[in-house]
């Protein structure tokens, strides 16, 4: 599925990780890497789900794939547990996969606080 | 709460303190206080005094408006649809419905597009459905201020015979009131009013029926008496807001306009929601690499109170289900909603400095994050 260039993917575990942590890891990740490199991004918090696209968007990266991945053991699971819980306990997570485009300046005027006024007008 | 509605609140405690169904003097007289109360604000609504309910909050007057309808089509089916980004008063309401039935087709929500307008088509899609009893769509988002289509709503719903109901929370005394649904609920609180007290809309023509026991209360629709002094406050409340909505919306939208112009200059930002088909006092922004919580925290510290939608910010640890169903960016959010000019006499002041502040502000919470150049 993956372009061939593209021999090993960066992976940026961020489960555990509150908003905006996790969409912070990914930034950092794909911050010097070059046009076509993959990250896979691994996120339990409920909010990446809904900002790690909406920062691909942001940034003009492209979102590949997104897997949601099932809690590992129900059993041990409480909704408060979320940020505690230990390795490979993790109360299900979701697997992005996001293609980095080619990078643009980051200094002001990113496009994306002007864009929700360009496409209605 | 406007300076003039407390000053009746209290006017109002010692008039119509007495119990309105008794029929000494003193309850004659608060009668005729309540009476006069929901004439105002059923003329203000366009609406009947008898089509006029008062309950205990918005989202009471919402909720007893979805059990009506529904409860009142109970043998055509039991079938809701509603937008994705109603009130939690509907949304959780038409889920628990669904789930008390095991049938999880008999709640619909419908998406929104990237500004929170409704999919139309889809809301025709699923009024098509048969045994759907009702569709919920809002006059406008109270955290994004994106208005709905309702008059298009309302035409397609009444092809297919089933009953709009509108939450008009968000707009009344702020925006145009709605003309165009088969039930509409408000809050007080919106034009200006007291904490409280809910409004209720029933038109005549409606088929809505008060599931439990029959009450005399509120022509039937609630069986909880409305607290006279609240009423009378609401209704002056009304009058005056009403007399100065033209020129508090212009104000008021001349002021979102300025904050949107400046939370876009702020670098990594999404300001949500349609810019110009909107309410004229709300404003929402999601910031990149700013946890809302601190944000919340760091304006608060330079004397600003905003809201926010970002999960860290909420009990649930759940993101704004306006904001998720949108697709924008959850975290950094910062919601403002602007009070009426006769309340904060000093908003236009009070929003420059917030203007001038909020960088910094914003800088602050990234370097913390150490997020200053991603």
């Amino acid at each position: 599925m993956n372009p061939a260039s593209d021999p090993s993917p960066i992976e940026v575990d961020a489960r555990g990780m509150r908003c905006p942590l996790p969409v912070i890891r990914l930034a950092d990740a794909a911050r010097d890497a070059p046009a076509g490199t993959c990250i896979v991004v691994l996120a339990s918090d409920p909010a990446a789900r809904y900002d790690i696209p909406a920062w691909c968007r942001m940034r003009e990266h492209e979102l590949a794939e997104v897997t949601q991945i099932p809690q590992k053991s129900p059993g041990t699971d409480s909704p408060g547990s979320r940020g505690g819980s230990a390795e490979g306990d993790h109360p299900g997570y979701f697997r992005f996969v996001v293609l980095v485009r080619a990078q643009r300046s980051k200094a002001g005027g990113t496009g994306s606080g002007s864009e929700p006024r360009s496409r209605t007008r | 709460m406007l300076p003039a509605a407390r000053a009746t609140l209290m006017a109002a405690l010692d008039a119509g303190w007495a119990d309105p169904r008794r029929l000494y003097a003193e309850g004659r007289a608060a009668r005729a206080l309540l009476d006069q109360a929901r004439e105002v604000i059923a003329d203000g609504l366009g609406v009947r005094p008898a089509e006029v309910s008062f309950l205990p909050s918005g989202p009471a007057a919402l909720r007893a408006g979805l059990e009506g309808l529904r409860y009142g089509a109970r043998r055509r089916g039991a079938r809701m649809v509603a937008t994705a980004v109603e009130h939690s008063a509907i949304l959780t309401t038409g889920r628990y419905h669904a789930a008390a039935a095991q049938d999880p087709t008999l709640f619909a929500e419908i998406p929104v597009d990237r500004v929170g307008r409704v999919d139309l088509s889809a809301l025709e899609e699923a009024v098509d459905v048969p045994g759907t009893v009702l569709a919920a769509v809002q006059c406008a988002n109270a955290e994004i201020g994106t208005r709905q289509p309702l008059e298009r709503a309302h035409a397609l719903c009444q092809a297919r015979e089933v009953p709009l109901l509108v939450d008009a929370m968000a707009c009344l005394g702020r925006d145009a009131t709605p003309e165009h649904f088969d039930v509409m609920a408000g809050d007080a609180r919106s034009w200006g009013g007291p904490g409280g007290l809910g409004v209720l809309v029933v038109p005549e023509r409606t088929r809505w029926r008060r599931p439990g026991p029959v009450s005399e209360v509120e022509h039937g629709r609630t069986d909880v008496e409305p607290m006279v002094a609240l009423a009378l406050a609401a209704a002056e409340a009304w009058r005056q807001t009403e007399a100065n909505r033209v020129d508090d919306s212009a104000l008021s939208w001349a002021i979102t306009g300025r904050l949107r112009a400046a939370a876009g200059t702020l670098g990594d930002v999404d300001v949500v929601g349609d810019p110009d088909d909107r309410l004229p006092h709300v404003l929402t922004f999601s910031l990149l690499y700013v946890d809302g919580e601190s944000l919340v925290i760091e304006l608060d510290r330079r004397g600003f109170a905003v809201g926010s939608g970002s999960a860290c910010t909420s009990s649930t640890l759940e993101p704004s289900h306006v904001l998720a169903a949108m697709g924008v960016l959850t975290h950094g959010n910062v919601r403002l909603t602007l009070p009426l000019g006769m309340i904060a006499p000093t908003l236009e002041h009070d929003v420059s400095r917030f203007i001038a502040e909020l960088p910094g502000a914003v800088a602050a919470v990234r370097a913390h994050l150490g997020a200053s150049d991603l």
